[in-house]
């Protein structure tokens, strides 16, 4: 594995794993290092002074990127960039669709998005949603070791952890909506997944109602108004957190009428 | 750390997490990426990595180790103008300039992963992440149609 010192910023010690296992061991348990996937929030982030690494841990060759498939189970990398994910179902590939712009999309990452914290005036991780909604798991290694859970319950505790992989059982339908502003950069505000698993289960989840994706298990009967039961919603620079509330039902709704359209 | 910029390859003292932007215009002194926002929201560093358009200003250099960056330089000669550029020239597209590199990159990139005519739909949509507070878009559109 290659290390290297920042020059102008002796204090960042740059370390390049080439695979899984020295990924792992180089993220530890994860104390003051961070990852750079494809750079797109890091980079900024450090470019402004607002993070100052003492050690970054760069992911490109790491052989994490990747789409893969086994039967009806679909496993991504952390390293796969948003713009390979656009062309899967949905609710996945449509909302990885909206995501950004052609460029953002290309470099950021899977894992990128999963372990992206609140943003500074806008929600980021909108995949969070859309995995959570067809059940993903996902596997991460830090402190204790590399473990599997499912991603609604990594999510609040992802401080720490390196995303490995998520993987999941493809639906039998999916559906995405959202709240969409004609914007250069397309931070979506608020947004709705759900999925119709292989058992008739329906699972929703939303993006944008809370510091991360989060399962609205109240709608999942069909009554969408209750959505709002399963969130806290906030105000930022995009919306509201009235507005959020009363727009979630009606995501909600649409979701559920093309899940139902598509089973 | 090596990089090859429009055919020339640069060995780079740079830092590993410099922007790739900040590499081409301090280092390399290749200044047609525009430093506009420095955190991805106005399109202006858009630069090909391995013939792929990426923002320059969020790529750390040690991502492109090894890669192909093509710039606006690198496309045409000022009397020998690449399609696109000749397209946007025809189509009054640039009025201050300071954008167009990246939306030239980004229809570069365009034109060359699609084939054939292009509905203005997927002009837009492959334009979406540049900002121009000169044009109005119109012409850029017709632009990129045109070439």
């Amino acid at each position: 594995m290659a290390v290297a010192n920042v020059a102008s910023n002796a204090a960042t010690e740059v370390l390049r794993p080439e695979s899984e296992e020295e990924a792992v061991e180089a993220f530890g348990d994860g104390t003051n290092v961070v990852v750079v996937g494809g750079g797109t929030i890091v980079v900024a982030e450090m470019t402004y002074r607002r993070l100052r690494p003492e050690r970054a841990l760069l992911l490109k060759d790491a052989g994490l990127a990747g789409v893969s498939r086994d039967g009806s189970r679909v496993t991504i990398g952390a390293m796969t960039s948003i713009e390979e994910l656009a062309g899967l179902p949905a609710p996945l590939g449509p909302c990885a669709a909206n995501i950004a712009d052609i460029e953002i999309r290309g470099a950021a990452t899977l894992g990128g998005n999963l372990c992206a914290g609140g943003g500074f005036e806008a929600p980021r991780g909108d995949l969070q949603g859309a995995l959570i909604a067809v059940g993903a798991t996902v596997r991460s290694a830090g402190e204790g070791g590399i473990s599997e859970e499912a991603l609604e319950d990594f999510l609040p505790k992802r401080d720490g952890r390196l995303v490995l992989d998520v993987s999941y059982e493809e639906p039998a339908a999916g559906a995405f909506a959202c709240l969409d502003r004609p914007h250069t950069h397309d931070y979506t505000a608020l947004a709705v997944s759900g999925a119709k698993l292989a058992d008739g289960t329906i699972r929703l989840a939303v993006t944008g109602a809370g510091s991360h994706g989060q399962r609205l298990p109240s709608a999942e009967g069909g009554d969408a108004d209750a959505a709002v039961q399963d969130v806290t919603p906030h105000d930022d620079a995009l919306a509201s957190a009235w507005y959020r509330a009363k727009v979630l039902p009606v995501l909600v709704r649409n979701v559920l009428a093309d899940l139902e359209e598509g089973a | 750390m090596n990089i090859t910029v429009n055919g020339v390859q640069h060995e780079v003292e740079s830092s590993l997490l410099t922007p790739l932007l900040d590499v081409l215009r301090e280092e390399l002194g290749i200044t047609g990426p525009k430093a506009g926002c420095h955190q991805g929201g106005c399109g202006a560093c858009t630069v090909l990595v391995d013939g792929e358009p990426r923002r320059a200003c969020l790529t750390p250099v040690a991502a492109v180790d090894g890669a192909e960056v093509t710039t606006v330089e690198g496309l045409g000669e000022p009397d020998a103008l690449s399609p696109v550029q000749t397209a946007f020239h025809e189509h009054y597209a640039a009025q201050c300039g300071f954008c167009t590199s990246g939306f030239v990159m980004a229809a570069e990139a365009l034109r060359t992963r699609s084939d054939g005519d292009l509905e203005r739909e997927e002009i837009i949509e492959a334009l979406s992440g540049h900002l121009c507070r000169c044009t109005g878009y119109v012409k850029i559109v017709d632009a990129v149609a045109a070439a």
